[in-house]
């Protein structure tokens, strides 16, 4: 028997705009093996956050992910909120709700536009992505910029919502709903789309729950884990979500979610702004946070984000864990893309919506001499040393310093 | 899992892109046509010194280490000059919230590329 060819895949623009690499051994078409390497994408973002104060956190977190940047910042806020014992008023949190629905649409649009593309369906690319624009525009107006919108801070919102952008938003809902109920109609009657998705990349229920799945990836077969209906939080607590799940287990039932949820967040976004209260947008927030420890999770448009948050009664965190959602996807991708078609590889890897940056929190270095941790300081210590004897010293370089 | 059986006929989206080739383009054509910025938009900061009161707030919640607040003068006859690193600026408007005394703003300026990187550093 033959060992099969192996392509590598990547690291650069493996299907999407981001590094990783990908083994594929295949046994004629028909992936037989697939290797999935992580890592080319170590930020130090988590690090950067313990040596910065909580304000300046913020816009770090922010930029955990390009797509999901409210997702990650509201909650960051929230852990830090919860360990101060911050209440934030109500409109602050319809206005959070608000720009998180935003953010849904935006990432669904964008991901529908993508998977058009992988699939070479070019002309649903270039629609999706002209209204997401639309979206993009509503968010710059809200917000200040069209990706990192920068609404959250620490106690509420920066910004408030006045009458002009609350009409802006729902003359931009009107014409939104018309064009995704059209894509609605098109994933259910496109026999190109349908032929090209259905029955890849199956991930099924019991799947799901064995490679710890999340968002669209667990709702496309069946298992409703949107946090905002298991665990409401902020606005949910008083709008209730309906959650959309399907039993199709594969690519095509992603599709099917996605589209159904952009529907269901813009129902969302309407009510919001019909019932948003009158009141403070913030409340004053301590720059020191009182000592302690909390898990916070949040819907991010590709599923479920944890936010771990250690305080040690400073102004800067003692330590920051960001489980972005792509993550609890990758583990689930070697079984998705085996036994299927070569050409069906990218569009069942962008099928997860994934992030790369997102993804890479550490990077671990395995030797055969045993492997050690090192505390931050004595890494240092070791560095220096090292470019000492290159002729070089570091030494003098200033460094921002964690604690206190 | 559900099999999708029903055959349809495909092309359904080429009724749409004929008619969308009637259209005027979604896209603006740049440089020569501006692009519209919202009117909230964060770009290239403000400054007016005259309320400045020195607390260096803008400069200590800065994330990126962008702003820098000079007194040229003395601390009776205060001269007050701002500096942005508008290579570090993400323009994310901390500063602005910060100041207790409302001395810094944002404009809708996003034009603000130069050739090198020395000329980066302006003052506001
Ligand atoms: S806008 Fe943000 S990055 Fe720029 S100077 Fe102000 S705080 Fe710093
Ligand atoms: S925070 Fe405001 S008052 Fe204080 S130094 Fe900066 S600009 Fe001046």
């Amino acid at each position: 028997m033959s060992e099969g060819l192996t392509i590598p895949i990547g690291p650069q623009h493996p299907s999407l705009k981001e590094p990783v690499s990908f083994l594929i051994t295949l046994d004629g078409e028909v992936v037989k093996k697939a290797v999935i390497e992580l890592g080319y994408n170590h930020r130090g973002l988590e690090k950067a956050c313990e040596s910065r104060t909580y304000i300046q956190d913020l816009y770090i977190i922010e930029r955990v992910c390009g797509i999901c940047s409210h997702a990650h910042s509201y909650a960051y806020c929230r852990c830090v909120e919860e360990l101060a014992g911050l209440q934030t008023p109500r409109r602050a949190e319809y206005i959070r709700g608000i720009v998180g629905e935003l953010e849904r649409l935006h990432s669904h649009l964008l991901w529908l536009g993508v998977a058009g593309h992988e699939i070479g369906f070019d002309t649903l690319f270039m629609y999706t992505w002209r209204d997401r624009e639309r979206v993009l525009d509503l968010l710059a107006e809200i917000g200040g910029n069209r990706v990192n919108y920068g609404i959250n801070t620490i106690g509420g919102v920066r910004r408030d919502l006045d009458e002009n952008i609350c009409q802006h938003i729902l003359d931009v809902m009107d014409g939104l709903e018309e064009q995704i109920k059209y894509y609605a109609e098109l994933a259910n009657t496109e026999a190109t789309l349908i032929a090209r998705l259905a029955g890849i990349g199956i991930l099924t229920r019991d799947d799901v729950i064995k490679y710890g799945a999340v968002g669209p990836v667990a709702r496309a077969a069946g298992i409703m884990d949107d946090v905002r209906i298991v665990e409401p939080y902020g606005v949910f607590t008083e709008i209730k979500v309906n959650g959309v799940t399907d039993d199709h287990a594969d690519v095509y039932g992603r599709t099917v979610v996605r589209i159904k949820e952009m529907l269901e967040s813009i129902r969302l976004i309407r009510l919001m702004v019909k019932e948003m209260p009158d009141g403070p947008i913030s409340v004053r927030a301590p720059r020191r946070i009182p000592t302690g420890e909390i898990i916070i999770r949040v819907e991010a448009p590709r599923g479920e984000d944890v936010h771990y948050l250690r305080s040690n009664g400073t102004d800067k965190p003692d330590r920051v864990r960001v489980r972005a959602p792509s993550e609890a996807n990758w583990h689930g991708m070697k079984h998705m893309l085996e036994g299927f078609h070569f050409a069906d590889v990218p569009i069942i890897i962008a099928a997860i919506d994934p992030c790369y940056s997102c993804t890479d929190r550490a990077i671990m270095l395995r030797s055969d001499k045993g492997d050690t941790v090192t505390d931050w300081e004595s890494l240092r210590r070791t560095g220096i040393e090292r470019y000492k004897k290159m002729g070089i010293d570091p030494s003098k370089i200033r460094m921002r310093t964690s604690g206190v | 899992m559900k099999k999708i059986k029903k055959i349809f006929i495909p092309g359904k989206i080429v009724a749409r892109a004929i008619t969308s080739a009637f259209k005027k383009p979604a896209t603006i054509k740049y440089p020569k046509s501006k692009p519209d910025i919202a009117p909230g938009y964060r770009g290239r900061l403000i400054y007016s010194p005259t309320n400045c009161i020195d607390c260096m707030m803008c400069m200590r919640d800065c994330p990126t280490g962008a702003i820098t607040i000079k007194n040229l003068g003395t601390k009776e006859n205060k001269e007050m000059h701002a500096y942005l690193n508008i290579g570090r600026c993400i323009f994310c408007c901390q500063c602005v919230d910060t100041c207790p005394k409302k001395c810094l703003s944002f404009s809708q300026d996003i034009m603000l590329s130069k050739l090198n990187r020395d000329n980066l550093t302006i003052e506001l």
